[in-house]
């Protein structure tokens, strides 16, 4: 009896796998603490890669193994880390786990990751890996490390994938490769293109990523007025 | 062939970290409120990214390149009998360079600068995950420099195109301060609006001509001329219209 009591007690203290304060940690950084829009992180090798979902899309991914392994494995050798060369460690982490991603995308999708070109190497500096893991997995016990690593992967993703969407959409009338528009080969034209539509070649240029963003942002504060800034 | 001078320039205008790229975002949006720690950290990029640079370049030539272990032993060579290529270890390496430099640079700022040092506080660190530094190191090695000058050159370059960018946005940010913009726009979202508008700016500078020939297209570039082909056709639609 006493030994059905002791282990009823060990488990009182623990809190199951998706409590409440778990289940923030993963819807959060979707909204009033995105680490795009709100924290403004990790833009550096966002933007660049968001001229066409489908590559957009493949990096999202790639942050998102990255970013949860990378804070299970910190999290888990939290206490072993020597605090001096914490940032370091981090970055040789960060790197390995690049080096495997890189090294399967050009295994299966080379078309793509010969697109995505530096920017995929760039996961190692991305702000928001180095965020996560200094603030978050040097702190926490691997499962709320591994939670949200997860929204703030998700939280990055749809960001790009909006901006991705809008970009490739108006910018060359396609989505993920596939004409939506209809075709606008000269001559042939046919649906919209017949009509005298043309594409926004403005939207393929890089600086229109960071308009695009700049009015998600404004949307965002504009509904959540608790994050305007002074 | 780009003569040393193009890639300097080129490095500044059309092809800056920040308009072009959108490398190392992170530090420039969060430094650039005022002009003086823009200024700071704009040098501490320059001079870290004129010494990564080559230093990268020589373990990329020396070590890293399929091949480039000939020096150490003629078998090791393309045609030899056992070819290394020890590329995929490099974005551990290059890192690891940046990280060591950046630790120099920050002993350096602290002993001789203690005011800088203070102004910058946590950026410092922060440099070296700047992803500026270690893009300009991936370019480098993408875009297969043939010569050390040619590889110092756009790293000094690079540094000197990031630094403009970032003083002139903290030069807008200041006065914007004193203009009224509509209050969910505040702060981020109309800086991020006025780098786009830079950025499409420094695209004009597009269309100049550096050398005489054009360079032979690199496979490694082929996603950029695709870009860079509907870039050319959306310019011919804008010289239409007028």
């Amino acid at each position: 009896m006493s030994t059905t009591e002791e282990v009823a007690k060990k488990r009182e203290p623990k809190e199951p796998l998706f409590s409440k304060k778990n289940k923030k940690l993963v819807t959060e950084p979707l909204g009033d603490n995105n680490p795009v829009t709100v924290q403004i992180l990790g833009i550096c090798s966002a933007l660049a890669i968001t001229v066409q979902i489908e590559q957009a899309f493949w990096m999202s991914v790639s942050v998102l193994f990255v970013l949860i392994a990378g804070n299970v494995v910190i999290s888990a050798l939290r206490n072993l880390i020597p605090s001096r060369i914490r940032i370091i460690a981090q970055l040789v982490i960060a790197a390995t786990l690049v080096i495997i991603v890189d090294e399967v995308l050009k295994a299966y999708v080379p078309d793509v990751s010969e697109k995505l070109s530096v920017f995929v190497g760039l996961i190692i500096t991305n702000c928001i890996l180095m965020g996560r893991f200094e603030a978050f997995a040097m702190a926490n016990k691997p499962w709320p490390s591994a939670l949200d690593a997860v929204g703030n992967g998700l939280g990055y993703a749809w960001v790009l994938m909006v901006v991705s969407f809008v970009r490739e959409l108006l910018g060359s009338g396609k989505l993920w490769g596939a004409n939506i528009f209809g075709s606008n080969l000269p001559g042939e034209e046919s649906g919209l293109y017949a009509m005298g539509y043309m594409n926004n070649n403005m939207m393929i240029l890089p600086p229109m990523a960071l308009i695009v963003i700049g009015i998600i942002i404004w949307v965002q504060r504009y509904r959540n007025r608790a994050l305007i800034e002074e | 062939m780009e003569s040393t001078l193009d890639i300097f320039v080129k490095a500044i205008f059309t092809e800056n970290m920040i308009f072009a790229y959108f490398l190392g975002m992170c530090s420039y949006l969060a430094v650039s409120k005022t002009v003086k720690t823009a200024v700071g950290l704009g040098a501490a990029v320059i001079f870290v990214m004129a010494v990564t640079i080559p230093a990268n370049y020589v373990l990329e030539n020396y070590i890293l390149k399929e091949g480039a272990l000939v020096w150490l032993n003629p078998e090791y060579g393309v045609n030899g009998s056992q070819t290394i290529d020890l590329s995929f270890l490099s974005f551990i390496m290059f890192i690891a360079v940046v990280a060591a430099i950046v630790q120099l640079v920050e002993m350096i700022v602290e002993k001789f600068l203690p005011t800088l040092y203070g102004a910058l506080g946590i950026f410092l660190p922060l440099i070296a995950v700047n992803c500026a530094i270690l893009g300009g190191a991936l370019f480098m090695q993408d875009r297969q420099y043939s010569t050390l000058l040619d590889a110092t050159s756009f790293g000094i370059g690079s540094g000197v195109g990031w630094f403009i960018a970032i003083v002139l946005l903290a030069a807008i940010r200041e006065k914007i301060k004193y203009s009224k913009t509509p209050a969910p726009l505040r702060g981020i979202g109309i800086t991020f609006i006025v780098t786009g508008l830079m950025g499409i700016g420094f695209m004009s500078f597009t269309g100049i001509e550096y050398g005489k020939k054009k360079p032979a297209a690199k496979a490694a570039d082929k996603a950029k001329i695709e870009v860079k082909s509907d870039i050319q056709t959306s310019q011919l639609i804008i010289n239409k219209k007028d």
